[in-house]
């Protein structure tokens, strides 16, 4: 018989979080059960405190969310998971990590909404509530993953964004990524780019927490290492003290989104297939995007010149790439479990300049490869 | 003692408003901490928001001023992860009982190790004097012109029966209780409250006729009884009265002593 790869593993895609947030050094969880991804608390709860960390669970998730924020602050990577109403409640303190640029991980296991809506059923419908779900202008990353192995890497890859850029990343899941069983092969540890925040190097009393360097992020001491400096959700100078003066907090917020603006091409992320000659691009991510690529196959077996572009960032949001791929295609059509959200961006990165075909549904039920190919072949 | 060692000096003058008793609360902590010896670097003060939660940005600590009720939720992470730290939470009345009331129980129930130090005022101070959930009943406030129809919190007590380990109740005028109270909190293992009654003579005072910080301050020296005493006295009698004193100091195992059970548990393959 021969000898199992103890590598490979049989792995639901809310597993794959779990472990790709322990491979990437994650060691705090705070959490509140909310379905569909309560699985990823369970396995934390069971896996951190043999690696010596701490799973928490919070009075609810407003709670977790914070707990998150601290923990980092502390010094240790740290994570919370959730689904369309616990995200939700954790909108006020995710704009506070954003304001203070602590690094977390957010994961969103979409289901359908709005309101309790579908909680077993699968939906992509806070696509806007990623970007915009917190008040005021910041900036954000989000991440979708397509498959049980990239929930894995995607995680890891949070992680890794959200030490480098000192900001909260969401990992947009959905309730079919989240609960599929697939086989992984776990990458070597090695392969990861495991990244930290970076550290001062001035002494303690020449320390900015949100200096305006020329990389525009700024090293970040954690609490309990010799830097005693302030830390607040109000407007604030490069000490970190709140302000009221006008130029320093224009400053402030522009270098706060200019900071994820800049490294976009560092950032972004998509997958294309089939793309060089196609002259229909379906454009999707998550789950919906497995639907596609079926499309796509068997569009192509009939000799129809269709390409498949999956977002794998949805934020920043991939207009240039889009604009690049869909140039010589003669038509768009956009995939997803939502009425729009990512097609209405698609026709603004392509400035309307090509028609737009949107498939939605928004009833718990997966978009199936049949009704992507009709939108393929049909005429319009 | 030094306070000027503590205080971030160039963040003076504080947003407080004459005769209000915060600051006497924070020169209670910093003579505590003093006392304790504790070096500055170890300490992390965390708060809401609030005029109360205002205090970190004055100290020279790791300081943390987080979203409105949510500091325990903050501290509890900050704690966990970096277990050497002091951490203490400061709030008003309104931000641990009302939006951070949730979080207030179960930090007392879960038994973190952290201390939390409530100024009670009665009242939203930094909003302009709206209603709070230990305004007492009939009193006015911005939100209540006809008086308020709700019935208050006690905080001490919610405290007490959520779980907390060591709860205590001073007001600023007692000084030397409120530094005995606040300095025998920190040095508690779990939760431990002190809950602080301190005069706002700008946004509820005035409203309700009770004269400036001084008159204010007066009150509490003249109404306030100590607990065992209080324990004989009639509903009628305690009436309008204060009541301070030690209400809870008991020992129990903390949230980081169990959780570090868990790990030892999770590590040995049971």
């Amino acid at each position: 018989m021969e000898t199992p790869n103890p590598n490979i593993k049989m792995w639901q895609g809310n597993v794959a979080c779990a472990e790709g947030a322990l491979a990437a050094g994650c060691r705090f969880f705070a959490g509140y059960p909310i379905t569909p991804s309560s699985e990823i608390a369970e396995v934390l709860s069971l896996r951190l405190p043999k690696l010596g960390g701490n799973f928490i669970q919070m009075e609810d998730e407003i709670a977790a969310m914070g707990a998150t924020i601290g923990a980092s602050l502390g010094g240790v990577k740290a994570m919370t998971a959730t689904s369309g109403p616990g995200f939700s409640l954790k909108q006020e303190n995710i704009g506070f990590a954003a304001m203070a640029e602590i690094p977390c991980v957010v994961v969103n296991v979409q289901r359908g909404g709005p309101s309790t809506g579908l909680p077993t059923h699968a939906a992509q419908g806070d696509v806007m509530q990623a970007r915009w779900g917190t008040h005021g202008d910041h900036p954000i990353i989000a991440l979708a993953p397509g498959s049980v192995r990239e929930t894995y890497d995607m995680t890891v890859k949070a992680f890794n964004l959200a030490e480098k850029y000192r900001t909260p990343v969401i990992l947009l899941s959905d309730e079919i990524v989240g609960h599929l069983t697939e086989k992984v092969e776990v990458p070597p540890i090695e392969s990861l780019g495991l990244t930290d925040r970076k550290k001062p190097t001035v002494p303690p009393e020449q320390y900015r927490p949100y200096e305006m360097d020329s990389s525009d992020i700024p090293p970040m001491a954690n609490f309990g290492e010799g830097y005693r400096y302030h830390v607040t959700g109000l407007a604030h100078d490069e000490t970190g003290f709140p302000t009221n003066n006008p130029e320093k907090i224009q400053a402030q917020l522009e270098r706060l989104n200019r900071k994820i603006e800049r490294y976009r091409d560092e950032i972004v992320e998509v997958e294309v297939q089939y793309t060089e000659d196609a002259e229909i691009l379906v454009i999707s991510f998550g789950s919906t995007a497995r639907s596609v690529r079926r499309a796509v196959i068997n569009a192509r077996e009939q000799g129809i010149k269709a390409g498949l572009l999956r977002l794998k960032t949805i934020w920043p949001f991939p207009g240039k790439e889009i604009e690049a791929i869909s140039a010589s295609v003669r038509k768009i059509i956009v995939a997803e479990m939502n009425l729009g959200q990512l097609a209405h961006e698609v026709e603004w990165a392509t400035r309307r300049s090509k028609p737009v075909v949107r498939i939605n549904k928004i009833n718990g039920e997966p978009i199936t490869p049949n009704e992507i190919f009709n939108a393929i072949i049909r005429q319009d | 003692m030094d306070y000027l060692y503590y205080l971030r000096q160039d963040k003076m003058p504080h947003i407080w408003c004459d005769g209000c008793g915060h600051g006497i609360i924070l020169k209670s902590i910093l003579r505590c901490v003093d006392k304790l010896g504790w070096d500055k670097n170890d300490i992390a003060l965390v708060s809401g928001i609030g005029c109360s939660s205002r205090t970190p940005g004055y100290v020279d600590f790791n300081t943390l001023h987080t979203t409105h009720g949510r500091a325990l939720a903050f501290a509890t992470g900050l704690k966990i992860a970096n277990p050497k730290l002091h951490v203490i939470v400061v709030s008003g009345d309104g931000d641990a009982t009302a939006i951070g009331g949730n979080h207030f129980i179960h930090a007392a129930r879960r038994n973190i190790d952290i201390t939390m130090i409530i100024y009670n005022n009665y009242i939203y101070g930094m909003t302009g004097g709206q209603v709070s959930p230990t305004t007492p009943a009939h009193k006015k406030a911005s939100t209540a012109p006809y008086g308020n129809p709700d019935e208050p919190f006690d905080i001490s007590r919610l405290a007490q029966a959520a779980g907390a380990t060591y709860v205590a109740r001073s007001t600023v005028y007692h000084v030397g209780k409120m530094d005995n109270y606040i300095g025998n909190a920190l040095q508690k293992t779990g939760f431990s409250v002190v809950e602080i009654l301190t005069p706002c003579p700008t946004s509820y005072g005035r409203r309700n006729k009770e004269g400036n910080g001084v008159d204010m301050m007066r009150y509490q020296k003249e109404n306030t009884i100590g607990i065992e005493k209080a324990k004989n006295m009639s509903a009628e009698a305690l009436a309008g009265k204060i009541v301070t004193g030690v209400f809870v100091d008991k020992e129990q195992e903390s949230y980081l002593n169990r959780y570090n059970e868990v790990i030892k548990k999770a590590q040995s393959g049971v």
